[in-house]
C-alpha cells in the first residue's frame, strides 16, 4: 500500500540540513521534505543554482546521501547517468532525484530535461520554481510571471517588470507523455509529499513542479512563505494538477478565488503594478481556468 | 584475430572488449562509424552495456559523469564542434576525477568549417584536466581504448582521457588490425575497482563540491600533482599491454632513429608514419634525421622530451593547429619544455594540415630540408604554413 505522508507519518532524521539557505526559502523546504520522502537511498543532482550554492560549501556538506552538483544545463542528463550506472552495477532500491530551479528547468536544462523523459529513464526531476535566477540576484526567467520586478526586467516608466507570461513548463513536459507529472505548493506540503511519493513509486520519468517563494528575490516577509505558497493556489495563480496515463486532472478546483490583489501586494516585486496590469494578470488567469476546467478532469 | 576494419571500428572493437556499464553518445562526423558499431555490439548482445541515446554533446558528457560517479565504467565519444559544445562538463569530470574514457576523432572548427580532420579541436582543451593522447594508427586506436581505462582508473591516477585520432584519416581508412581475445583483455583491466571519490550507500558522498577560495587552490593543485605523476602509471601500463599482447608503444613518446639524430621532427597522430617513411628515405641518403613522436600532450613529457633533443642542432614541430595570433601549440608546449636545457637547440614550427589538407611525404621531405638548412647555420622562417596556395 502506498505510503501516506503528513506531520505525522514524516521522519524526524533530516537528509538535507545545515545548509546555507535564506530564511523562509521556500526551495529549501521542498528540497527537505522531498528528501524525506525519498529516503536514504535517494542520490541527488543538482545544477548551479541556490540549493546547490548553499549546500555542497567544502568542508560542509547538507546532503547526507548522495548527492552531486551538475553542470548548469544537465540535471536530467546527470540524472538519467547515475540511474543508468546505479541499474547497470546491478545497485537496487535506489531513487535518482534531480533537484532544479526554474531557470534551470525552463531555460537552459530543458533540452536535457527533455531527453531524460524522451528515454523514459527511471529519475524523478523536481522542478523548484521561485519565479527568478536568484543565486544570481534576481534575474528573469522563463518562468517569470508578467509584472514581477527583476534586476534584468526593472519596472519603470516604460515597462511594467517582465512583459512575458510564464512557459507552461507543466504541460511541455505532459506533451511528452512523460509516466507521471504534478505540480504542487510548498503551500499544500501533504500534497506534495504525496506526489512526491507517486513519483519515487513510478518506473520510468516523473516531473513535479513546485511553487516556491522566495522571500529575498520577491521582498516579502520570511514568515508568511507558506502562507504566500497557499495563497497563489487558492487566487489562481498556480494550481495544483497532476498528469498520468496520458490525462490531465486538477487536484483542486477553488469555487471562488480568493483575491489577487492580497496576494500581490505584499510582495515588492509587484509594488509598482497599475490596476490595468493586474487586470491584465486576472484575464489571463481566468483564460488558463476556462481551459483546464473544460479539458481536464478533477 | 586480424581483421581488415577503420580507426572508427577499431576503437568500437577496444571499447566491446574494455566492456563500459554505460555508452552515452550523440551522433558526429567522423566519429558516428564508432557509435553505430557499439550500438549494433549492445543490440546483439557481444556487448552488455546500456547505450543511453542522448540529445546532445553536452548531455552525453554530463550522462558519463553521472555514470561514473555512481562508480560505474562510462564511455563516449565526439569530435570538432560537438567536443567544444561538451567542453563546459569536462572540468567537472576531471575536477571531480572520474575516470571516463572518451575518443575524440580530431576534426577542423568552425568558420570556415569541414568535417575533416585537423587538431584544432583538442588543443582548445589542453587545460580541461584530461590526460590526452594521440593514435597513430587503427591498431594503436584499439589499443589504447583498453589502455585508456587501466590508466583512468589506476588508484593514483583517477583521471579521465581522451584518446585522440586524426579524422578520416585514421578514423575512415582501414588497415588490418589485430583483435585482442577477451580473456587476455579481462586480465589486463579487471573490473572497475570501487574508490573513495565515487558515490556509495554506505560511505554517502557529495560530489562535484564548492571549494572557497580558502581551499580551492589545493583541490587543483592536487589534482595537478597527480596528473604529473600520472605519467609513470602511463609508462608502466604501456610496459605491462606490451608484455601481454606484444605491442609497445613507448609510453609517453617514441623516439624514432633519434639516438644521433642532428635533426628531429616532433610529430603528433597519423602525420607520423609519413614522416618516419621520409626519415628512412634521408637515412639512406646519409642525413642524421629523426621522428620524435609525442604521444601525449596532457601530462606533457617535459624530461623526457630534454632527454631526447637535448643534442639535435635543429627541432621542427608539425602542428595541425594554430593558436590564432601566436604559433602553433604544440610547438609553444614543446619550447616552453626546452628552456629547461642549457643549450638550446634551434627550432622551427610547420603549420598543416588545417581543414584537412593533406601532409605529403614531399611536405614533409621539404620540413626536413629547411631543418637541415637551419642546422647548418641558414636563417629561416620561425614559424611557417606548410603547402599554401595563396600569398601570405
Amino acid at each position: 500500500m502506498t505510503q501516506k505522508w503528513n506531520a505525522k507519518t514524516l521522519t524526524n532524521k533530516e537528509l538535507f540540513y545545515g545548509h546555507k539557505a535564506c530564511g523562509g526559502c521556500g526551495e529549501s523546504l521542498a528540497v527537505r521534505l522531498a528528501m524525506k520522502v525519498l529516503g536514504e537511498k535517494a542520490f541527488a543532482a543538482l545544477p548551479a543554482g541556490c540549493m546547490s550554492a548553499v549546500s555542497f560549501i567544502y568542508p560542509n556538506m547538507a546532503f547526507t546521501t548522495n548527492a552531486i552538483i551538475t553542470p548548469f544545463a544537465s540535471t536530467g542528463a546527470v540524472a538519467s547517468g547515475m540511474a543508468a550506472g546505479l541499474k547497470a552495477l546491478g545497485i537496487e532500491d535506489t531513487y535518482v532525484v534531480g533537484f532544479a530551479g526554474d531557470g534551470g528547468t525552463a531555460d537552459i536544462g530543458i533540452q536535457a530535461l527533455s531527453g531524460a523523459i524522451d528515454r523514459n529513464d527511471n529519475i524523478v526531476y523536481i522542478c523548484n520554481d521561485n519565479e527568478a535566477y536568484m543565486n544570481t540576484g534576481i534575474q528573469k526567467s522563463g518562468l517569470t510571471p508578467y509584472g514581477s520586478k527583476t534586476t534584468t526586467t526593472p519596472a519603470g516608466q516604460n515597462l511594467p517588470g517582465s512583459i512575458t507570461m510564464k512557459k507552461n513548463m507543466f504541460e511541455i513536459v505532459a506533451a511528452h507523455d512523460i509516466a507521471y507529472a504534478a505540480t504542487a505548493s510548498v503551500g499544500y506540503l501533504e500534497d506534495f509529499m504525496n506526489k512526491v511519493q507517486k513519483a519515487k513509486e513510478t518506473k520510468g520519468t516523473s516531473y513535479i513542479h513546485v511553487f516556491a517563494p522566495c522571500p529575498t528575490g520577491w521582498g516579502h516577509e520570511t514568515h508568511i512563505t507558506i502562507d504566500l505558497a497557499k495563497q497563489a493556489v487558492d487566487c489562481g495563480l498556480w494550481y495544483l494538477a497532476e498528469y498520468e496515463n496520458g490525462a490531465f486532472k486538477l487536484n483542486r478546483n477553488p469555487k471562488e478565488f480568493a483575491s489577487v490583489e492580497d496576494y500581490l501586494k505584499v510582495q515588492s516585486r509587484f509594488k509598482h503594478l497599475t490596476s490595468q496590469d493586474v487586470a491584465l494578470i486576472i484575464d489571463e488567469r481566468d483564460k488558463k481556468w476556462a481551459k483546464m476546467r473544460r479539458d481536464w478532469t478533477e | 584475430m586480424k581483421k581488415f576494419i577503420s580507426g572508427d571500428d577499431a576503437v568500437a572493437e577496444g571499447v566491446r572488449l574494455a566492456k563500459p556499464h554505460v555508452i552515452s553518445a550523440y551522433p558526429i562526423t567522423p566519429q558516428t562509424i564508432t557509435v553505430e558499431r557499439l550500438s549494433e555490439m549492445v543490440e546483439d548482445g557481444s556487448l552488455v552495456s546500456e547505450y543511453m541515446h542522448v540529445e546532445s554533446e553536452h548531455s552525453a558528457m554530463a550522462c558519463a559523469i553521472g555514470v561514473s560517479s555512481v562508480g560505474a565504467r562510462a564511455f563516449t565519444a565526439t569530435s570538432s564542434q560537438g567536443l567544444l559544445y561538451m567542453s563546459e562538463c569536462l572540468p567537472y569530470a576531471s575536477g571531480a576525477r572520474l575516470p571516463i574514457v572518451m575518443m575524440n576523432a580530431n576534426r577542423a572548427l568552425a568558420t570556415p568549417w569541414n568535417i575533416y580532420g585537423d587538431q584544432m579541436d583538442s588543443m582548445f582543451l589542453l587545460n580541461s584536466g584530461w590526460i590526452q593522447v594521440y593514435v597513430e594508427d587503427a591498431q594503436e586506436a584499439l589499443d589504447m581504448m583498453i589502455q585508456a581505462y587501466r590508466i583512468a582508473e589506476d588508484e593514483a591516477v583517477m583521471t579521465p582521457v581522451m584518446v585522440n585520432l586524426d579524422g578520416f584519416v585514421l578514423t575512415h581508412t582501414y588497415e588490418l588490425v589485430d583483435i585482442p581475445l577477451q580473456e587476455k583483455v579481462d586480465a589486463f583491466l579487471p573490473p572497475i575497482a570501487t574508490r573513495d571519490q565515487v558515490m556509495s550507500l554506505d560511505a554517502p558522498k557529495s560530489l562535484c563540491i564548492t571549494a572557497g577560495n580558502d581551499f580551492n587552490q589545493e583541490f587543483k593543485m592536487k589534482q595537478d600533482r597527480d596528473m604529473q605523476s600520472s605519467t609513470a602509471v602511463i609508462e608502466a601500463v604501456d610496459k605491462a599491454f606490451g608484455d601481454a599482447f606484444g605491442r609497445y608503444y613507448k609510453g609517453m613518446m617514441d623516439a624514432y632513429r633519434c639516438e644521433d639524430a642532428e635533426v628531429i621532427l616532433v610529430t603528433v597522430g597519423s602525420v607520423t608514419g609519413t614522416a618516419k617513411t621520409v626519415c628512412n628515405q634521408l637515412r639512406d641518403e646519409g642525413k642524421k634525421v629523426g621522428v620524435l613522436k609525442l604521444r601525449y600532450l596532457r601530462p606533457f613529457p617535459t624530461q623526457g622530451l630534454c632527454d631526447v633533443l637535448k643534442s639535435t642542432k635543429a627541432i621542427g614541430v608539425i602542428d595541425k593547429n594554430i593558436s590564432f595570433g601566436y604559433e602553433g601549440t604544440i610547438f609553444t608546449n614543446v619550447n616552453s619544455a626546452l628552456v629547461t636545457l642549457k643549450e638550446r637547440p634551434e627550432t622551427l614550427n610547420f603549420i598543416g594540415g588545417l581543414g584537412g589538407r593533406d601532409i605529403t611525404k614531399q611536405d614533409i621531405r621539404g620540413v626536413f630540408d629547411t631543418l637541415i638548412s637551419k642546422a647548418a647555420g641558414n636563417a629561416e622562417e620561425r614559424i611557417q604554413y606548410m603547402n599554401v596556395r595563396c600569398a601570405e
